[in-house]
């Protein structure tokens, strides 16, 4: 499936790409949250994106607000993918409508198996 | 470190009559990997030092410790996901509506290493059926290992743990941060009753139960080992009572009293009516 990967350091995008697409996924980047908007709009649209939450001009969170709030992306399952761990910001990302979250640092099985839970929900 | 032959075989002789584990020859590295923590937290000398201990001392309570460092404990929140998708589609809804007049419900979960699959069967039933509390629920975890069951008990993982198939809803739900690890809350965790068990020694007087969850432990063991088991199972499974196994386990050629439930690879099994009925 197409996935969209934003995260502000260049090293984490690499490990996310190249463990997705050995999943199989065709994967885009954006290095920050206005990017990843554009990104949506210009080669759009993607079945799941992977969102880091520090991250500039939008951060992830944010991110996951403006994209809820636009029906046309109502089908576009997220997954904040970050080093911030505290139960609040969980529920938090997941209140503003992210579909999973994935702590920093992961491994490929955690990547895939949150993802094919994704997929069978 | 290398194991002797002889002494690999006296390991091997050790592990298969205190808990039924194979090892197959051509896993000496196996055995070297996992008794070096022992020989190094004894201060010993070698593995042959360690076996000789084993052979002059046979009270020696290091004989539990290695035949625990040699069970694999390999285990996660919601393994194989489809187990737990059968439960609370297809099980859960079934059993709950069967049970409402008398509200009891009763399951083991045997082999439960450090507690995530019968924590993960305790959080699907309580979001199947929030009020479980008001339900009489019986509800047992095994594991030969007395450190598997402490760490059960404990209920406490770390990120990596916790990170791994938990979704991440339940995970706000059921667990709080503790310095850098995540803890169970109560009422999960005193859902479940958790205790030391052998498998392949005689089973305690159980209740009769409605789910049976024996999953990645058997393939550890030999056929006629397998085939006892499931002859047991038998007894201390309701008549329309469901067990699960592992994704490698199966009942077939091994025991004709049950069938593959029709649940998509949930590896699910009930027990054929004419079983059943004799039972
Ligand atoms: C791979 S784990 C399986 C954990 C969990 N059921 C799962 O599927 O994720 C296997 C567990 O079986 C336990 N075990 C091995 N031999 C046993 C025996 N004879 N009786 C009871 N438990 C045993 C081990 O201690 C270990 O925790
Ligand atoms: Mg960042």
């Amino acid at each position: 499936m197409k996935v969209l990967v934003i995260d502000d350091s260049r090293a984490m995008r690499m490990i996310l790409k190249t463990t997705l697409r050995e999943l199989g996924h065709e994967v885009s980047e954006a290095s920050n949250g206005q990017e990843g908007l554009d990104v949506l709009k210009s080669s759009g649209p993607f079945a799941l994106a992977l969102v880091d939450w520090n991250i500039p001009l939008v951060n992830g969170y944010e991110f996951v607000c403006k994209v809820r709030a636009d029906p046309a992306y109502a089908a576009m399952k997220m997954v904040m993918v970050t080093t911030e761990v505290e139960t609040s910001q969980v529920a938090k990302a997941l209140g503003a409508g992210a579909n999973e979250y994935v702590m920093k640092p992961f491994t490929k099985d955690i990547l895939r198996d949150k993802i094919e839970m994704l997929a069978a929900a | 470190m290398t194991i002797a032959a002889d002494d690999f075989e006296y390991v091997r002789v050790l592990v298969r009559t205190k808990a039924g584990i194979v090892i197959e020859p051509g896993k000496e590295y196996m055995v070297d990997a996992r008794l070096g923590p022992i020989v190094r937290r004894e201060k010993l000398e070698s593995i042959a030092a360690l076996v000789a201990r084993l052979r002059t001392n046979i009270a020696d309570p290091l004989h539990r410790q290695v035949v625990e460092a040699m069970t694999t404990n390999e285990t996660s929140f919601f393994r194989d996901l489809h187990p737990f998708e059968a439960l609370r589609k297809t099980v859960l809804p079934a059993l709950c509506a069967k049970r409402a007049a008398g509200k009891s419900l009763s399951i083991w979960c045997g082999a439960s290493s450090t507690g995530q699959e019968p924590y993960t069967i305790a959080m699907t039933l309580r979001e199947f059926l929030p009020a479980i509390d008001e339900w009489s629920l019986s509800f047992i975890a095994t594991d030969l290992s007395s450190e598997m069951v402490a760490r059960s008990k404990a209920g406490a993982y770390n990120q990596i743990e916790v990170n791994r198939g938990l979704p991440a809803t339940l995970m706000v739900k059921y667990f709080e941060k503790q310095g850098l690890g995540w803890q169970i809350k109560e009422p999960l965790r005193r859902m479940i009753d958790f205790r030391e068990m052998n498998l392949t020694k005689p089973w305690p007087t159980f209740p009769k139960f409605d789910i049976v969850f024996m999953r990645n432990v058997l393939i550890y063991f030999d056929v006629d080992t397998k085939k006892e088991i499931f002859r047991r199972l038998r007894s201390v499974l309701k008549p329309d009572g469901y067990l699960f196994l592992g994704g490698a386990e199966t009942t077939m050629g091994l025991d004709d009293a049950f069938e593959r439930a029709p649940i998509e690879k949930s590896g699910c099994y009930v027990m054929k009516q004419a079983a059943a009925n004799a039972a």
